[in-house]
């Protein structure tokens, strides 16, 4: 902790400034200290009704210099009197703010700070090792959600799985958890085989179980046929072993058939029919992560344009091809779902490494089939079991957002693509939801820069390695204290025990202002819509008790007035 | 009465249903009477755009009905000679050739006859532009056009500028087209500034006027906080220019004293007829991608055109308001845009066209009744009355009432009506009423239901949207499955009995009439069961069921197909050897439309209009395009 501490005293060049000037989306103009930490960027009027400004610098995705010279014009000469610095910092939530910096120096200094900062490598420097909660942790997130507890429940419902250890110290599949649920009959010296035939060793494994029909979603990765078309008998047994007698399935190909051939070349490639007679694939197109990032990178242009033209803005949302990847992404899980409840066959997902789009489908569907996961808490597990276990590289993927000018790595906007595609169906059943909008932009907000550990590092093993629940705060600590959960709950929420179908039609895909207009429009009057609707149905609420005690009230006094009356 | 047995109604979002009944066409409606529910499909024809008959299939002879309303409806008929006898009829009932057929005039409402008279009342313009307080001192009623003398497209009454003599309204009236003259159109009270409209001048390339510059003059004194005025030209610079050819334009600043003169280009007519056409061409599209709806969307240019038309009131309520300016503002004739530009400042600026604060979910929305739909009318006819129809907006014309001139019909009062719709996404609270008292006013001006229509943002926004609520409105499938308005209103009316049962349980327990309040609880709770004249009954089921999210590739749940259908089907199955594959009652039941609990029980598409209310197939909105 001390080494780190020194490391950051290092790039902190310049560690305040006075009269420092910040103009951010909605709230006025702010003048005051700007603070540098190892950790945040801090701005404070010191006055008590001013809101201060705490932002995280691995929030921070692209900042911008500018230098702008005081001085006036004495003809012949020109006087200088100093130099005004500005900083434009562009956010991974997509916010942008501006800091004018008296002094060309020190805004320098502050910029450089910033940069380096905001760019540190090494996990272990990241916020969350050095975040202490201020809050007492009453149920600890770490805990919530084993596949230990998951498994039971499965086993309450069928005996056909079990809980495999094969994975136990990370190499069979260095990007699973440790325990997988496979199917009984499968032995371990069978999965590992079938690993070594599935890109990465993700091998099939058990992602949903409908209780309804006994029909499963299963998720692996690519089968490294290659050229020459090898096959694997264990992984052909293992994927039949999840077929009752005379069923089935599907295995949907998250790409197109051109995009599954040309995987053949570099040793992937995909189930042939011949190798696999129960199975028919279906083949769909979601996008490669490298393309769904600049998908990411235009709409957030376009939505950041600000000048007037209808035409342009249509027409630049239409390149960005943002909202196709929405209904792409959508339509393959309503797909899968549509397979599972309305025509009884088993699903296999996979598209290439199996950790992306793979999980969009499988837990978009569960959305759309599993009322529990539309909770509160159900989503949350959701979220730890097909994303978190399953292996999504947060880490990778949530690296830089919108605005950076770095060279793209593997980031990629996967999980927020899931988050557009939740809130989708969240605007078409909006009765079927415990959480709101904010809670679905909150875990946006929290995959990108984070007080807690949860989405840190790439897959379980690395995070065991961490040591992030024993040296971190998770998300879920948080978030389930009561007074926090109250802004996420839905009012309109009634549980709703049935399969929910969206359309994926153009015409009622939306563009999620709640995240790319965030910052370009004032939400005022929807904010208003949306107390006033609270305030109609907390009033119905307070309405339904009072007339209830009263009702009791009145029934006790009949009894008691029968009373006498009764011999 | 012409009837025709076991016609098939076919649903064009989705292939699974075909409903077989009895057709039934009277004098103003198409009834579809399905044989095995008896749900009724009520169509006026005043509502029918075109018939088209397709190619003869093996069951039959189609014919596809499209509605102004965009609804489409297609039947299947078994004999050609009966097809022939529903087109040929419905050909001519649906282009009325005389104002006495249409269908308002025969129409009786369940409104008693006061109720009636009083609607009428509301065109009191006087008792209007008394509430908005026009001030005595600065305009007046003329009686220049009593009897229609000056100008045959105005109201007999008239505000104009105290300070303008007859002879100079007369002046300016010969100075400008049809005769179409400077009046007051809304009075601004804080300000005193005001909205007035007119046509164009007759200034050519260089006329002039000095009764119209006068009467200009009169105007912009007549507000006395204001130094000078706007003249406001609706149209592209070009277009207003090319009017000079012909002795129309523009008024040139030199000759009038203190206007500021300026163009806020929204297009004529015919662009906007031609805009709206290729709108609904995409809202169309059988199952289109992203990419050929937005840039369907875009090449249509509507949403521009819409911004242009909000950009305008915008302007003009800014003008008014922030200030305190007067405005003219005109057109070409001054009663198409200029119509609309005025009635959306006036949207804009006055509170009483939006009626009521937090009105998303007033008390007036979930008595849907018919009289409170009537009422609401009242509400924005106040400014329809005021802003059109007094103001001679061609109502026959541009919606083709009578007799088609396809030159003449424009999207007009659809594109104001739009406009409101957006600022009612914009500002949720300050409408009072909601979507689909929109959509009805939108199918009574398309329907002639209601006599009124017959006879002749405030801050820069790009990404206006696409009003699915309108175009898409009879594609159930597409809208929400669960409406929060629905849902409120359910609440709401919870909440009012709530509240009387609260009182009666307090007097019961306050021992006054014990009897009684368990009378009067009944009562209230028998209510909540009966329905309104506009509540649908197709709303209690939830569409829910899957689309096509395959291309036709899986076949889900064909369980009402006609045979000679479900044959087809099955050929396109995957697994068509395996029988359970397509198991026609496999569990799924409960979820085809069961019931949400009580307060989402109303599906989110409804169809407001009288004549699709007995549409009964909503549960099932899949729409497999194969």
């Amino acid at each position: 902790l001390f080494t780190s501490r020194m490391e950051f005293a290092e790039l902190i060049k310049t560690p305040r400034v006075d009269g420092v000037v910040l103009h951010r989306p909605f709230l006025p103009t702010v003048e005051g200290t700007l603070c540098l930490t190892g950790h945040h960027l801090i701005l404070s009027s010191r006055q008590d009704n001013t809101e201060e400004l705490w932002l995280l610098h691995a929030n921070i995705d692209a900042i911008e210099k500018r230098h702008v010279a005081i001085g006036y014009c004495d003809l012949p000469k020109t006087i200088f009197i100093g130099s005004l610095g500005t900083i434009i910092v562009k956010c991974k939530d997509l916010r942008i703010i501006q800091l004018d910096i008296p002094g060309m120096e020190e805004c320098l200094n502050i910029a450089n700070s910033i940069e380096a900062l905001s760019t540190l490598d090494s996990i272990s420097l990241m916020y969350p090792f050095f975040y202490r909660p201020m809050f007492e942790v009453i149920e600890d997130g770490w805990n919530l959600f084993s596949p230990e507890e998951a498994f039971k429940e499965l086993e309450s419902m069928t005996d056909e799985w079990r809980l495999s250890e094969v994975n136990k110290d990370f190499s069979i599949c260095p990007s699973y958890p440790v325990l997988v649920t496979v199917p009984k009959d499968i032995d371990d010296d069978s999965l590992c085989k079938a690993a070594t035939f599935r890109h990465g060793g993700r091998f099939p494994v058990l992602s949903y179980y409908h209780k309804k029909n006994g029909m499963v979603i299963m998720r692996a990765s690519q089968p490294l046929t290659g050229t020459s078309g090898r096959r694997c008998k264990e992984d052909e047994k293992l994927i039949n072993a999840t077929l009752r007698a005379g069923k089935r399935g599907y295995i949907i190909d998250t790409r197109t058939i051109a995009v599954a051939q040309q995987a053949k070349a570099r040793g992937g490639g995909f189930e042939q029919e011949a190798n696999y007679p129960q199975w028919r694939r279906i083949h769909k197109a979601i996008e490669r992560t490298n393309i769904l990032q600049e998908s990411l990178i235009k709409i957030v242009e376009a939505c950041n344009d600000h000048s007037n033209s209808m035409d342009r803005w249509l027409s630049k949302l239409e390149a960005s091809n943002w909202q196709s990847q929405v209904k792409e992404i959508l339509t393959t899980a309503c797909l899968a779902a549509q397979c599972i409840d309305r025509e009884g066959a088993s699903v296999l997902v996979h598209g290439t490494e199996g950790t992306d789009s793979t999980l969009q489908v499988t837990s978009l569907a569960q959305i759309i089939l599993e009322p529990a996961c539309r909770t509160v808490r159900g989503f949350q597990g959701l979220v730890e079991r097909e994303w978190l276990q399953a292996g999504h590289p947060f880490q990778h993927r949530c690296a830089q957002s919108a605005y950076s000018n770095e060279k793209l790595r593997s980031e990629a906007p996967v999980f927020l693509l899931f988050l557009d595609c939740v809130w989708q169906i969240l605007r078409q059943f909006p009765c079927s939801f415990q959480f709101n909008e904010h809670f679905l932009v909150m875990l946006f907000e929290h995959t990108y820069a984070s007080q807690f550990g949860t989405f840190l590092g790439t897959t379980a093993a690395e995070r065991v390695k961490l040591k992030l629940s024993q040296k971190t705060v998770s998300l879920w600590s948080w978030v389930n204290r009561p007074q926090e959960l109250e802004r996420f709950l839905n009012p309109l929420y009634e549980p709703n025990s049935l399969v929910i179908w969206p359309s994926v039609a153009p015409q009622s895909l939306l563009l999620w202002e709640g995240v790319f207009l965030r910052w370009n429009r004032s939400t005022k009057c929807l904010d208003e819509a949306y107390e006033e609707m609270v305030h109609i149905i907390e009033y119905n609420k307070e309405l339904q008790l009072k007339v209830n005690s009263l009702r009791r009230q009145l029934a006790e006094l009949e009894t008691e007035d029968a009373l006498p009356q009764t011999p | 009465m012409l009837q025709v047995e076991r016609v098939q109604l076919a649903d064009r979002s989705s292939s699974r249903r075909a409903q077989v009944g009895t057709l039934y066409l009277t004098a103003f409606h198409t009834i579809f009477v399905d044989n095995e529910v008896h749900n009724e499909l009520w169509v006026l024809h005043s509502l029918v755009c075109n018939v088209e008959k397709l190619s003869i299939t093996s069951c039959g002879y189609p014919l596809l009905i499209r509605c102004k309303n965009f609804q489409v409806i297609q039947l299947l008929i078994p004999k050609e000679n009966d097809c022939n006898d529903v087109f040929v009829s419905l050909l001519r009932l649906s282009r009325t050739e005389r104002y006495e057929e249409l269908y308002c005039f025969s129409f009786m409402p369940n409104v008693d006859k006061a109720a009636r008279g009083q609607a009428w009342d509301f065109l009191n313009l006087k008792a209007e532009y008394n509430r908005m307080g026009v001030s005595n001192k600065l305009w007046h009623t003329t009686s220049v056009n009593r009897e229609y003398r000056v100008c045959d497209t105005y109201p007999a009454d008239l505000y104009v500028p105290k300070s303008a003599s007859l002879p100079v309204i007369v002046g300016s009236s010969r100075f400008r087209s049809k005769g179409r003259f400077p009046t007051l159109s809304y009075y601004y009270r804080e300000t005193q500034a005001v909205i007035c409209r007119s046509s164009q001048p007759l200034s050519g390339f260089s006329a002039r006027c000095l009764e119209d510059e006068q009467m200009l003059e009169a105007i912009m004194k007549s507000n006395p906080g204001s130094r000078f005025m706007y003249v406001v030209d609706t149209r592209p610079k070009l277009n207003a220019m090319a009017n000079r050819a012909t002795g129309k334009g523009y008024e040139n600043e030199d000759n009038y004293t203190n206007i500021k003169f300026q163009f806020i280009g929204i297009e004529n007519i015919h662009v906007m007829r031609n805009s709206q056409q290729k709108l609904i061409e995409v809202s169309d599209l059988p199952s289109p991608s992203m990419g050929e709806f937005l840039l369907g969307l875009e090449t249509s240019d509507w949403l521009k055109h819409i911004k242009s038309i909000l950009a305008a009131g915008t302007f003009i309520a800014k003008a008014v308001a922030e200030e305190g300016v007067s405005v003219l503002v005109h057109c070409s004739d001054g009663w198409d845009r200029t119509t609309q530009v005025c009635s959306l400042a006036s949207v804009l600026l006055d509170p009483f066209y939006r009626t009521l604060k937090g009105l998303m979910v007033s008390s007036v929305c979930y008595e849907y009744t018919r009289e409170i739909v009537h009422k609401l009318y009242q509400l924005l006819n106040v400014l329809i009355e005021k802003d059109w129809v007094s103001f001679g907006h061609k109502f026959s014309h541009r919606y083709g009432h009578v007799v088609e001139e396809p030159k003449e019909a424009s999207p007009v009062i659809d594109q104001f009506l739009e406009c409101v719709w957006q600022l009612m996404e914009q500002f949720p609270c300050a409408f009072e009423y909601n979507e689909r008292f929109l959509i009805s006013i939108y199918n009574h001006v398309h329907s002639c239901h209601y006599g009124n229509f017959i006879c002749n943002s405030e801050k820069e926004r790009k990404d206006l949207g696409f009003w699915r609520g309108l175009y898409n409105h009879f594609d159930r499938g597409l809208h929400p499955r669960q409406s929060v308005l629905d849902s409120l209103m359910a609440i709401k009316e919870e909440t009012q009995q709530l509240e009387e049962v609260l009182t009666i349980y307090q007097q019961k327990l306050a021992g006054v009439g014990r009897e009684q309040a368990n009378d009067l609880f009944v009562k209230k709770h028998g209510m909540k069961n009966s329905q309104g004249l506009w509540a649908e009954p197709t709303q209690i089921r939830l569409a829910n069921s899957p689309q096509d999210y395959n291309g036709g590739n899986l076949v889900s749940g064909p369980k009402d197909l006609l045979p000679q259908q479900r044959k087809t089907n099955l050929d396109l199955s995957l697994f068509g050897d395996t029988s359970e594959s397509s198991d026609p009652d496999n569990s799924d039941q409960e979820s085809e439309g069961a019931d949400f609990s009580c307060h989402s029980c109303s599906g989110g598409a409804s169809p407001p209009s009288e004549d699709s209310v007995k549409d009964p197939d909503s549960d099932d909105p899949a729409f497999n395009n194969a």
